[in-house]
């Protein structure tokens, strides 16, 4: 993140002439956004098309009229509030307790020296990247044998429950962001919390009102990424929750697509009221998105 | 990138070695060793309990034979059965094979390829620079799954874009055809995957110390030269990192060909052969666990080597 800021600033040494070159580069560049953009734009135009006008003309023809009507049909059709609700449930837990269990262990190995410090890394960093079928049948099994409460799940254990899936993100996700913060944390003089030591701070004072504040630029990066990596979590949702009614919105789009039948505009509607969370995200939080995925590739 | 960089220089100690903090850890009060240890303690149990035990769980499973409904007392185990009855019986394993395969060496041609050319062309003063980054980036936000449900609106024989930009008489079934389903799939996944090694290399490329241009351009080298001698050579880390995340996303792939077809049809995958022991028609959990733990084997591959990359920097510091 601060990377693309510290890069030295080019002095600019001869104004900008237009050669043919760079016509060519932009021309270039254009189409092949034009190209990036397309699948995207072909259904929001689809989308925003009756049923009559695209089974009569086709999906290839100038609209006749355009309307917003899909969007509210598959809005109640989909029954699209009940599983952004349930997508809400399950994020933003996840998301907090990940930051929070991520940014404690890596302020512990970070700020001191124990001898397995590297070796808990390693586990850390090399769990985030297990594929998740890894993992996915003896997790599955392992949530049927742990029995919680009624008033938490249901079943009675931790299979077919949001708490189920809200504790695996929060264990599979911690590996990649306890990697970024631990990082970003050894970049943190090491006086700073030395002297706080000195000074007699507590280690959870030094944690949590000296370091923690320090990293809230890569907290931010991490908070976005997260957010849209868990809520277009498809797998976890779609093995641990067995009742349709308790799913993510993400992993409720297979079920919507029977309640859609063929109407390819509806269709297009619902996909694009599910993606629109996480492209507002992108929109507005850009620089901590991509700042987020930088850090975490630079590993050293 | 950089900030990475600069951390064995804040790090590395000019006078303590890490030993003495070691010994200052020791030094802790009571209450701060027992905050320490919870603070170390309660995620690392999370991470190894839902991780890494289920990850050692298919390994030990693969060696059943269980429906994993019953208790632990219905299992029976059988040695390398499993094993043997996957790479000469089981008629989905070869050709799921093949398909990661292709996969693999799909996503790591043509968006890598892709990615870099991009990311060359867009590492200069160029106007709307920002623009274009932002376009290209976004198919990054989307899951897997919905990005299958777009771009079936651009394969379906009836009325898809594609089929009506080519306007043949008899359309093409891009998804139901098992002859090609498998790259029209790749495609889409690709347009997703083409953005991120952008990114990885764009920040890589910040992170080439300009005054090594600079001298190969004294020494009279044409911009490819330079491109090809000096900076892709000194983004070593960048490409380990985008080989790394390339086989991953290739041995991870499911969501995409799942919402298609239940990954069937020209479309079978490791990962599907995986889950549908789980919620598929296969209730075999042995067999399933199997091809987990080929998958974690080939994941190791490149895990282990980026581990040692990433980490034994840490150890001369």
């Amino acid at each position: 993140m601060t990377a693309t800021l510290e890069r030295p600033s080019v002095p600019p040494v001869k104004k900008r002439v237009v050669t043919p070159t760079r016509v060519v580069l932009h021309a270039f560049l254009i189409l092949t956004c034009l190209m990036t953009l397309a699948p995207l734009l072909w259904a929001v135009y689809a989308s925003l098309r009756t049923y009559d006008d695209t089974s009569v003309n086709g999906y290839f023809s100038i609209a006749k009229s355009l309307t917003l009507a899909n969007f509210a049909k598959a809005w109640e059709v989909g029954n699209l509030p009940h599983f952004y609700w349930n997508t809400f449930l399950i994020t933003i837990p996840a998301l907090v307790i990940t930051l929070l269990l991520s940014s404690m262990v890596a302020f512990g190995v970070s700020r001191f020296s124990f001898k397995f410090n590297l070796l808990l890394l390693m586990v850390f960093t090399a769990g985030n990247l297990l594929p998740q079928q890894v993992i996915v049948t003896p997790l599955w099994r392992l949530y049927r044998l742990i029995e919680v409460p009624e008033w938490i799940s249901e079943s009675g254990s931790l299979i077919d429950s949001q708490i189920g899936v809200i504790l695996i993100h929060i264990a599979f996700q911690s590996g990649f962001c306890t990697f970024v913060l631990s990082n970003y944390m050894k970049t943190i003089p090491y006086e700073l919390t030395e002297a706080a030591r000195v000074d007699g701070a507590s280690v959870f004072r030094q944690y949590w009102q000296l370091t923690l504040p320090l990293c809230r630029p890569v907290l931010a990066a991490l908070a976005t990424l997260e957010f849209t990596w868990i809520y277009n979590d498809f797998l976890w949702a779609l093995v641990l929750i067995q009742d349709g009614d308790k799913m993510p919105v993400t992993s409720a789009l297979q079920n919507l697509k029977g309640t859609f039948f063929t109407d390819n505009n509806l269709i297009a509607a619902g996909s694009l009221l599910v993606a629109l969370p996480t492209l507002v995200v992108f929109f507005v939080l850009q620089r901590q998105f991509v700042g987020g995925l930088t850090l975490g590739s630079t590993k050293g | 990138m950089t900030a990475l960089q600069e951390k064995p220089k804040a790090v590395a100690p000019e006078g303590p070695p890490p030993r003495r903090r070691g010994k200052r850890a020791t030094a802790l009060a009571g209450t701060d060793k027992l905050v320490l240890g919870l603070m170390l303690g309660i995620p690392t149990i999370v991470h190894v309990l839902f991780v890494w035990i289920p990850a050692l769980g298919s390994i030990a499973l693969s060696f059943s034979r269980w429906n994993g409904i019953g208790g632990f007392e219905d299992i029976e185990w059988i040695g390398v059965g499993n094993y043997v009855e996957i790479f000469t019986e089981y008629p989905r394993f070869w050709p799921a094979v093949q398909h990661n395969l292709i996969w693999l060496v799909f996503l790591l041609v043509v968006p890598t390829c892709a990615g870099l050319l991009l990311a060359v062309l867009l590492d200069r003063e160029i106007k709307g620079s920002r623009i274009y980054q932002s376009a290209l980036y976004m198919p990054m936000v989307l899951s897997l799954a919905l990005i299958g449900f777009i771009w079936q609106l651009i394969y379906t024989p009836d009325g898809g874009l594609l089929n009506s930009v080519l306007g043949l008489d008899k359309p093409i079934d891009f998804i139901g055809d098992s002859d090609i389903n498998l790259y029209a799939v790749l495609v889409a996944a690709a347009w997703r995957h083409t953005g991120y090694i952008m990114l990885l290399y764009l920040a890589g490329l910040k992170g080439v110390d300009p005054s090594l241009k600079e001298a190969a351009a004294l020494d009279g080298a044409s911009a490819t030269q330079t491109f090809f001698r000096v900076t892709f050579p000194v983004m070593k880390p960048v490409n380990i990192v985008v080989a790394v995340v390339t086989v991953i996303e290739a041995l991870r792939a499911f969501d995409i060909v799942y919402v298609i077809n239940k990954g069937r049809n020209g479309l079978e995958l490791l990962s599907v052969l995986v889950t549908d022991n789980i919620i598929g028609e296969a209730s075999r959990i042995g067999r399933g666990s199997a091809v987990a733990v080929i998958l974690l084997t080939i994941s190791l591959g490149v895990i282990i080597p980026y581990l040692y990359q990433v980490f034994s920097k840490e150890n001369r510091t």
